[in-house]
């Protein structure tokens, strides 16, 4: 992928891959997340609905067809995506090392407003952390999801998720955790505004 | 071949055209807050236009859904293993009461009268009598507690009892090769199954609820269990059951609920 002739400041920071399949997970997930609150709200476990307002589906029917469509999606994309990154050797060359000392570090310069955003090709520990979070947390939802839909057909999986009622429960928390990073996400994106044209095909020559 | 060779410029100075380039270039990317706003603001159109739930009003839309639902009835079919059961309890687990479920209330449950009962068995079968339930409850009877998953999410455990529906295929000389059985119900209800899934070992036509006839609530006298499929598919007051390979589809399923339904 690499060519060293080229300057790397007129290389894209993300490889197209990475573009690509950015954007088609995060179609994905959003249509997923708002039809999965659909169905949520048609036998809720928690003394909460979402509003209907914001889901996805119009009724139970529409919103199980939008769900088992768009699963097919993230379930292919996430795969690629993962399969791409671990043979590139991106996903180590990006995420790894990762330690608690530099999380904690890392935590506390952001805090402090200090942390450093200058090589948009660095992740620091924070981001590391966060993206490989996300990475395990919708292998999560699409193993959990398998239990929901097929919970006869793989049992292995759904004792191993503590059965199909837990598992229902383990799919929600997940997606509340997918939620709450793409809410992080989003403010960090507004932080840094760069970051946004990045993954749009932005390159690395200082924009400022 | 110089023809396809690109003239050069011998009187453009390169410095200079690079620093034209860059100055364009750095107009269109000099605001990356407005840009970013604007198309986050695009962003929050499209979610908008999806909340709204008009897109699945959409024809087109309508119809790639369905187009997925079909191809996800046959991943179904494909994931379906024959032989491989579904979990089965300990009768302290079963779930008490077990909810009642239908697309009406309960006060609007159908009552089948017992004595003028008689279940047909139409299609590509060999023997197309009507039974009684006398004659079903004379047949070999299998008993059996299992989680009933519905569409909405939740589930219960319940314990089941009567004729497995593949031995009673069998005995009416149906046409196994063939692809659905449908099933009419007393209560205008209707739906229909895979063939391989008629055929499972935990497929019932169920005459009892934890040991007793099947109440009315349940279905009686008679309903389709499958510890392998959700409840929609597990029809309640059987009053018809025909063998064929033209696809019946189903109450639900006509209205977008997938039909293969399986867990």
């Amino acid at each position: 992928m690499e060519h060293p002739a080229t300057p790397a400041s007129r290389q894209p920071i993300h490889p197209r891959w990475v573009r690509l399949t950015h954007w088609i997970n995060a179609l994905a997930v959003l249509v997923l997340v708002t039809s999965g609150w659909r169905i949520y709200n048609a036998s809720p476990f928690f003394p909460f609905q979402i509003p209907n307002g914001i889901t996805l589906g119009g009724w139970l029917g529409g919103a199980l067809q939008w769900h088992f469509a768009a699963m097919w999606l993230l379930a292919g994309n996430g795969l690629a995506y993962l399969v791409l990154n671990l043979l590139s050797g991106r996903l180590w060359r990006k995420f790894f090392p990762l330690s608690a000392a530099g999380v904690g570090r890392d935590v506390l310069a952001a805090l402090r407003g200090r942390l450093s955003h200058a090589d948009p090709r660095h992740y620091n520990s924070v981001q590391r952390l966060a993206y490989l979070f996300v990475m395990l947390d919708i292998v999560l939802l699409v193993l959990s999801g398998l239990v929901l839909w097929k919970s006869v057909q793989f049992p292995l999986l759904r004792e191993l998720l503590g059965g199909y009622e837990f598992a229902r429960r383990v799919h929600f928390v997940a997606m509340a955790a997918l939620v709450a990073f793409v809410a992080l996400h989003l403010v960090m994106v507004a932080l840094v505004p760069r970051t946004l044209l990045t993954m749009l095909g932005g390159r690395s020559g200082n924009p400022s | 071949m110089k023809i396809l060779q690109r003239p050069a410029l011998p009187h453009v100075d390169a410095e200079a055209a690079l620093a034209e380039a860059r100055r364009l270039i750095a107009r269109k990317i000099e605001q990356p807050a407005r840009r970013a706003f604007l198309t986050r603001s695009l962003t929050m159109g499209g979610l908008s236009l999806l909340t709204g739930c008009r897109i699945s009003d959409n024809d087109s839309v309508e119809a790639a859904l369905g187009a997925i639902s079909r191809f996800n009835d046959k991943a179904q079919g494909l994931l379906f293993d024959p032989t491989r059961l579904a979990p089965t309890y300990p009768a302290s687990m079963i779930t008490r009461p077990f909810p009642f479920n239908a697309y009406y209330s309960e006060d609007e449950v159908r009552v089948v009268d017992e004595a003028s009962y008689r279940l047909d068995v139409t299609g590509l079968v060999a023997d197309r009598r009507r039974w009684t339930l006398a004659q079903l409850r004379a047949m070999a009877q299998h008993d059996q507690i299992t989680r009933h998953i519905c569409v909405e999410g939740w589930s219960a455990i319940g314990r089941w009892g009567g004729v497995r529906f593949a031995d009673f295929l069998q005995r009416v000389g149906a046409d196994i090769s063939a692809k659905y059985v449908g099933f009419k119900c007393a209560d205008d209800y209707h739906t229909s199954i895979d063939m391989p899934t008629a055929l499972h070992p935990q497929t019932l036509l169920a005459l009892t609820y934890d040991g007793q006839p099947l109440p009315p609530k349940y279905g009686f006298p008679m309903k389709l269990r499958m510890p392998t499929k959700l409840g929609y598919k597990n029809p309640k007051h059987i009053q018809a059951i025909y063998v064929t390979n033209v696809h019946p589809g189903g109450y639900w399923e006509d209205q977008g609920y997938n039909w293969f339904g399986g867990s």
